[in-house]
């Protein structure tokens, strides 16, 4: 369908993307900028000469690169557990019809409602009584409370979306259920597993309280509370702490740019059809 | 859509077993880490338990209504529900009512302006919260902040020097303005691909039968896209309920009174104060309060025959 376009509406859909990336932009430009462009009034909207000065005070930082080491492997482990354990739920709830299936499916709803800052309390005192506080798994089992949910409810979406019959031939043609599964749903399934880790992988390298209460040693925690202690260590260092930023959300950008279409469909999986 | 009936299937032999060994893993991790704390909770708040306890490892003693008793009976709770209340009806009207303006306009625009839109969508979408909120506090800063200068462009305003965190509405603008542009892409793109649903002749004749622009909006296209409608606003609702993060960051981990919503109060009352139990009974009324919006929620998954 090719409706009427307007130059208006062009104009008016440059000007809306334009504020929504402006804090993003401002963030970069500040991280580039040296420290005598930064507190300039009025502030210059063009990039002018570009320094690394603020990204090399933010490497500097004590615990960074350890930081980034604890954040990766919190996000790897979290990914890993929460694929291996909801792949399996998430097949059971796309592939079969059983008694009690509705009531999984309820409480696998609801669970991603229950906001995670009414849980920290009874997560830490379950940790502490386990002894299991300030280490990084600790940390990875608590952080399927909200990876767990939508890896289950997003494989499930995607493994509908293959035809089953795909998986009959199979079976027909000789393979074991768990055989067809592994040859034929498998590889078709592969960009919607990227995707869910992705999402996991991205929701566990943002989170914030949970590490913030979970984890005391520097040395073990994420890059979100190294983000965030910047801001008091270093008073109000706006280059080093859009620097700091910019490191942050760059790999998480990096990695959703890729996968975007498959996530938002995934979330969305369903509630379009309506 | 899947599966009807696994009498029919090739393999015959453990259909019934099978489904229950496949999600027992998943019901086994929830039943972890997720029913036993949310049990735990509900124990907590009717004990009394501080940091004597948390050291000691001794049982808490049992405290009945008590929690309950002084958090309801404070004055201070209920402006602090009345508050998160507020908080979330402003940021979900705004994020739909932005979300549903953008996505019009990416469904209207020329497509390499829609590409742009897009990219700058996913972009934000990608933005951890702590670095949002970082950013903003910094475009919103006293001295340097480029919100100020360009606010003072305008004739009759002067924003120079500006605090906008002296005046709690002042300030919470500000946190809505970060949670509502964090939380607009997925709006925007949601709602972009219901859009996308709605047939075009039917706006077309709608038109042609003399509608103007706003009737072919409210008599057309939004009954079509009811369903990712209600779905985005009863998300962001559940989602800007419990907003901790932009809040603890803006305030510099340590946020006024007049900053408290229910999921910061919570979070104080456990770990600045050590009343934990008090906490607990907190966040206990938090999830009894977000069930309700749960239940929409649910009942709209149901009926889009999504879970069936």
């Amino acid at each position: 369908m090719r409706r009427r376009r307007s130059l208006g509406h062009d104009l008016l859909g440059l000007l809306v993307a334009a504020v929504i990336g402006f804090p993003v932009y401002w963030m970069v430009l500040t991280a580039f900028r040296p420290a005598t462009e930064i507190l300039r009034v009025p502030p210059e909207f063009w990039p002018g000469r570009p320094t690394f000065d603020n990204f090399a005070r933010a490497l500097r930082t004590e615990t960074f690169w350890a930081n980034v080491r604890s954040s990766t492997l919190i996000g790897l482990g979290t990914v890993v557990l929460s694929l291996a354990v909801g792949a399996l739920a998430a097949f059971a709830l796309a592939r079969f019809r059983f008694v009690g299936r509705k009531a999984f499916v309820v409480v696998v709803l609801i669970v991603q409602t229950v906001p995670l800052t009414a849980l920290i309390i009874p997560l830490y005192l379950l940790l502490n009584d386990v002894g299991m506080t300030d280490s990084l798994l600790g940390v990875v089992l608590t952080y399927l409370v909200f990876t767990l949910p939508f890896t289950v409810w997003m494989l499930r979406g995607f493994i509908a979306g293959v035809p089953i019959e795909l998986e009959e031939a199979a079976m027909i043609d000789g393979c074991s259920r768990f055989g067809a599964f592994r040859r034929v749903v498998l590889p078709l399934l592969a960009p919607g597993i990227v995707a869910t880790s992705v999402f996991a992988l991205v929701q566990a390298w943002n989170e914030y309280v949970l590490v913030y209460v979970l984890l005391s040693s520097p040395q073990k925690q994420t890059v979100s509370i190294w983000l965030v202690s910047f801001q008091t260590s270093f008073g109000t260092d706006y280059g080093g702490l859009m620097a700091g930023a910019t490191l942050t959300a760059l790999p998480v950008v990096v990695f959703f740019l890729a996968v975007h279409r498959k996530i938002a469909s995934g979330l969305t999986a369903g509630a379009v059809k309506g | 859509m899947s599966a009807d009936g696994s009498g029919r299937r090739p393999t015959r032999r453990r259909p019934r077993l099978l489904p229950y060994l496949l999600i027992a893993p998943t019901a086994l991790a929830l039943l972890l880490v997720l029913g036993y704390p949310l049990v735990d909770m509900v124990v907590l708040a009717f004990q009394d338990m501080t940091r004597e306890q948390l050291f000691s490892g001794a049982a808490p003693p049992w405290a009945g209504l008590e929690q309950f008793r002084r958090v309801l009976g404070d004055g201070f709770f209920w402006t602090v529900v009345a508050r998160t209340v507020v908080f979330t009806a402003v940021c979900v009207a705004l994020t739909v009512l932005c979300g549903l303006f953008t996505a019009r306009l990416m469904h209207r625009a020329s497509p390499w302006v829609r590409a742009t839109i897009a990219g700058m969508l996913v972009t934000v979408w990608a933005m951890p919260v702590m670095v949002a909120a970082s950013v903003f506090r910094w475009l919103f800063d006293a001295d340097y902040g480029v919100v100020n200068w360009l606010l003072s462009r305008l004739p009759g305003v002067d924003l120079a020097r500006h605090n906008w965190f002296t005046d709690p509405w002042q300030g919470f603008a500000v946190i809505v303005a970060v949670v509502v542009w964090g939380s607009l892409p997925f709006a925007a793109i949601t709602l972009r691909a219901a859009l996308a649903q709605v047939p075009p002749e039917l706006e077309e004749s709608a038109v042609l039968d003399g509608a103007r622009p706003f009737q072919v909006l409210r008599h057309v296209v939004l009954p079509t896209i009811r369903p990712v409608l209600v779905m985005v606003t009863t998300l962001s609702a559940i989602w800007d309920f419990g907003v901790f993060n932009q809040i603890w960051l803006m305030r510099g981990g340590q946020p006024e009174r007049e900053y408290y919503l229910l999921g910061v109060y919570s979070f104080i009352e456990s770990f600045a104060v050590n009343r934990y139990s008090a906490g607990a009974a907190i966040a206990l009324v938090t999830v009894v309060l977000l069930l309700a919006g749960s239940v929409v929620h649910l009942r709209q998954m149901f009926r889009t025959g999504e879970v069936e």
